[in-house]
């Protein structure tokens, strides 16, 4: 087991778990410092250098930060990253002066970008700055993508999306609103430089299940129903309402169906509950608006008698998990008829592109995907990049805001005429002690022991009735700041320095979390010193997948071994070391697109 | 400011027979310096008492002045304590012990406390065999007066001044040897794996324990010249054989080998197993242990380890065959026979 390799920001930046595991690597732990503080545009800015949509994903976000945060691995639940996002948005002040200028001066390359959802306005984001030429086509009217059409107005206010879209179109975007592309090639002639297809996955999947064919209507996919309801052409929902599906699409149409009107809304789905694909928040406030869920169920038939739509036709099934973790339903043989007006699909969604040519050269995978470069996105036609669902299928905003800046990366070096993959930028990065003075740091190291605390939203029987009206309400200021307080600043790292090391043991004495060991290894010895180590722990790791800090050998020749996961970032062992061969220092990344790998 | 230590802990910490981990033998967080081997040795004993399982509350901290007796409020938060006069903790801890012979008792003291101010008392606290740890936290110099040297200080030595130690000094484990002590044992801070062990079996050990522990003070006795700095110590240390404790419940597995082991069998029915690294090592000739003691001195060395051991002593209760009951449970009437009794034992001096 070798020295933990501290001469880049892998290690650093694997421990701030939040981050990591955020595709577009926000800044998690840096921006509730700001909030922490009240500076809440601040707080906002450093988002949207990263996630570009701050009071969109502060509430609609898939939040993979979550389950990562590491406050969850030390008592019940994460802190509300998402929350404290909006928290941002909500209280900030005018930004506009704080948006890139685009240089009148162009640096005369065009870019076209197909679809205006989240992927491409990352792209156009990034690259007006540089001067480039950006032409968006988008076949709606408005700009969103399925930020727009999907996702319902009582989680996402309209207002919301569009001062954050606007925010970019602003920026100098040439955009062509309601004009869908319908040959790959034709664009390719009309002479861009680079070309980037971000058009999501935009075909809800149907089911079909005996009966699909009489459908005249009573059967509708959910994102296409949601699009409707968006774009008013739909403003009731009949009185019983199925909904078939477990993700978040699901959930959105039942909850857009019972504040379009609808009395019996139902939603069934294969999976056991638990393992129902939508977020636990969701489900919860669905179940909270009325709506029943009802688990292992999966659809036999649509059942019309003489014609006229009667239900659906559902057998109950059981999930069965083999030790490897895959799931096989079991069937139990029993039915049950489901009555209603209404079915809708939310079975999945898939990408389509029926405007791409077969015989320009971008080659597709066996999953009619296309076959692209993981870490440029650039398609076997040169200049021609994807991101987004339109990449990878069906992902969320965030990963889609990720693939943005990966593809801006590439497209700018591209027109440069770098190679995209060789010649790729590296991030920069900066350790900075945080100390202040003698048990003074410069960020809250003393650790809250607040539970999460939950966000307002309004009364259920209101919010079941108004379908523009946000269900939540978000944090108060003074939520938020308790609730920022929760936050482990694990972007302030431990960083330790053997030649000043004494080895008085003064760290593992007080490190509240036994995260840190003195070990004794003998290379002669027959088994590994990796082994020879993680006997050696305090107390047995826990999570293997994050890394142990390896020092080099000290005076003694014993070593110092800290195992990252369970650290609480409190700085006491830099406070109780007598040589400061501890310090709590903040790791900076200067370009943390270049880090999205 | 942020000198707190979060109440969160390790979610697959152990816990012992009682159902507690180590966090709850913990005492309020240190306020001595950054590096300060005496809160290392506050570990050791939090280390110790977790792995015996003893109930905090059965367990007295004495002390009397100095950096190290400050150290019992850095352990056992739940225990009895008394941070006595200067030099007076034996005098304490004797009456306490007493009163109450049911406690376990740990004297934690100083070089200047025991050493100096307290020699008289630490002389006869050693002859009177009570049944009680008695720590010394050994660095050499007088750290909460500014560095001042000690008694303990090795002769030649410099303080951190400049200050040349001109007098011979004070070897607090010879004079326990000299003066009967049943259980003697020196030890460094900076090594847990030995001192652990040694603090458990002198918990165990019922009669007089003391345990002499080379502490560095970090701010005015760690420099080049000392020869009580981390660097110093852990290039000079040397221990003849390494001990573990083996407590009662814990099944034997392995033989004693081919006489370079040796068991020794505690009062209470545990063992403390010497692995010896020196052939010619053992723990039951005080005399011995003395001449060990200043042979490494002579080459440089400090000794470590335990130095003697005798497991069948009796202690001072047993010598003056005190009543069982220990005096705070005995009712009034048993404390306070009255005028008759006391008639009774006037007469029979007539």
């Amino acid at each position: 087991m070798k020295p933990t390799d501290t001469s880049n920001y892998q290690h650093f930046l694997k421990v701030v778990d939040c981050q990591h595991a955020c595709p577009a690597h926000t800044p998690v732990p840096e921006y509730i410092r700001l909030i922490a503080e009240k500076r809440y545009t601040d707080a906002y800015m450093i988002n949207w250098q990263s996630n570009v949509f701050p009071g969109i994903l502060g509430r609609v976000c898939d939040r993979p930060c979550e389950p990562a945060c590491r406050r969850g691995r030390v008592e019940e639940k994460p802190v509300a990253i998402c929350r404290l996002k909006r928290v941002a948005a909500d209280y900030k002040e005018d930004i506009n002066r704080y948006i890139p200028t685009t240089p009148k001066q162009k640096n005369g390359k065009r870019i076209a970008l197909i679809g205006a959802g989240p992927a491409s306005l990352t792209v156009a984001r990034d690259l007006l700055p540089h001067g480039y030429d950006v032409v968006l086509y988008e076949r709606d009217d408005k700009a969103g993508g399925m930020m727009r059409s999907q996702i319902p107005a009582f989680r996402l206010p309209e207002t919301v999306l569009d001062e954050e879209l606007s925010y970019i179109l602003n920026m100098g975007v040439e955009a062509h609103f309601g004009e869908e592309i319908s040959s790959l090639k034709n664009l390719i002639d009309s002479n861009f430089d680079a070309i980037f297809i971000g058009t999501g996955a935009p075909q809800g999947r149907w089911l079909s299940i005996k009966g699909h064919d009489k459908n005249k209507g009573e059967i509708d996919t959910g994102i296409n129903w949601l699009s409707s309801v968006t774009f008013d052409h739909t403003t009731s929902a009949p009185k019983r309402v199925v909904v078939l599906g477990g993700g978040n699409t699901a959930m959105d149409c039942c909850r857009t169906a019972k504040r379009l009107g609808a009395e019996e809304v139902t939603v069934l789905v294969r999976s056991s509950f638990e393992a129902m694909k939508a977020s636990p928040w969701e489900k919860e406030d669905a179940q909270a608006e009325g709506i029943e869920i009802k688990p292992n169920y999966t659809p036999l038939e649509y059942v019309f008698e003489e014609d006229k739509f009667k239900g659906v036709l559902f057998e109950r099934v059981e999930s069965i998990y083999d030790a490897t973790g895959n799931r096989t339903l079991k069937e139990t043989g029993e039915t049950l008829l489901v009555e209603c007006d209404q079915v809708l699909v939310a079975v999945g969604q898939d990408t389509a592109f029926p405007w791409i040519e077969r015989d320009i050269g971008l080659r597709f995978n066996k999953w009619g995907q296309p076959a692209l470069n993981k870490a440029t996105l650039q398609s076997t036609i040169e200049n021609v990049f994807f991101g987004g669902d339109a990449a990878f299928g069906p992902e969320n905003i965030i990963s889609a805001v990720a693939n943005g800046h990966q593809a801006a990366i590439s497209m700018d070096l591209f027109c440069q005429n770098k190679n995209a993959e060789t010649e790729r930028p590296e991030s920069g990065f900066n350790l900075i002690s945080q100390k202040m003075g003698i048990h003074e740091w410069s960020f809250q190291s003393k650790i809250s022991q607040d539970k999460r605390k939950n966000v307002p939203h309004i009364e259920w029987e209101q919010a079941i009735k108004e379908l523009n009206t946000e269900v939540e309400l978000g944090f108060d200021e003074k939520l938020a700041l308790e609730e920022a307080h929760r936050c482990l600043n694990c972007d302030v790292h431990t960083v330790f320095t053997e030649s000043t090391c004494i080895e008085c043991s003064a760290c593992e004495d007080v490190c509240p979390m036994d995260c840190i060991n003195f070990v004794e290894v003998d290379e002669k010895q027959k088994t590994s010193t990796e082994q020879q180590i993680k006997s050696q722990l305090r107390v047995q790791e826990i999570n293997p997948n994050q890394d142990l800090l390896v020092s080099d050998k000290l005076k003694t020749g014993h070593l110092m071994i800290k195992d990252e996961d369970v650290c609480l970032h409190c700085g006491l062992c830099a406070e109780r070391c007598p040589t400061g061969a501890w310090d709590m220092k903040k790791l900076t990344l200067d370009n943390i697109g270049a880090t999205i790998k | 400011m942020s000198f707190e230590k979060s109440k969160f802990h390790h979610p697959r910490l152990a816990v012992n027979d009682l159902g507690l981990t180590y966090r709850d033998y913990e005492g309020s967080l240190s306020t001595l310096c950054a590096g300060c081997g005496h809160d290392a040795i506050s570990s050791a004993v939090v280390q110790a008492c977790y792995e015996l399982s003893i109930e905090p509350h059965k367990v007295a901290k004495m002390s009397g002045i100095g950096c190290s007796s400050k150290s019992p409020t850095y352990f056992l938060n739940k225990a009895h304590g008394f941070n006595s006069v200067h030099g007076r903790m034996p005098s304490v801890a004797t009456g306490a012990n007493l009163a109450n012979r049911d406690l376990t008792y740990i004297g934690m003291s100083g070089d200047g406390d025991s050493a100096s101010i307290g020699m008289g008392q630490f002389a006869h606290v050693v002859r009177r065999q009570l049944d009680m740890l008695y720590m010394v936290a050994n660095n050499g110099v007088y750290g909460l007066t500014k560095g001042q040297l000690a008694a303990t200080s090795d002769k030649g030595a410099k303080n951190k001044a400049g200050e040349q130690s001109l007098f011979t000094d004070i070897d607090l484990c010879v004079m326990a040897l000299q003066l009967g002590a049943t259980f003697v044992a020196r030890s460094f801070s900076g090594d847990k794996k030995q001192l652990v062990p040694l603090i458990k079996a002198a918990l165990s050990h019922q009669g007089f324990a003391f345990i002499d522990i080379v502490s560095p003070c970090v701010t005015f006795n760690n420099q080049p010249t000392s020869t009580r700095s981390y660097d110093y110590v852990h290039e000079h240390v040397t221990t003849a054989a390494i001990a573990d404790y083996v407590p009662v419940k814990k099944e034997i597995t392995s033989e004693v080998a081919d006489g370079e082991s040796e068991d020794i069998c505690l009062h209470d029915g545990s063992l403390m197993r010497i692995h010896k690294l020196d052939k010619k090592y053992q723990t039951t000739d005080a005399m011995q242990a003395i001449v060990d003691i200043e042979r490494h001195k002579k080459q440089g060395e400090i000794l470590t380890g335990l130095f003697y051991l005798e497991p069948t002593c009796s202690h001072f209760h047993e010598m003056n065959n005190t009543n069982d009951t220990p005096l705070n449970k005995l009712n009034q009437d048993a404390l306070c026979p009255g005028s008759r009794v006391l008639t009774g034992i006037n007469n029979s001096f007539r």
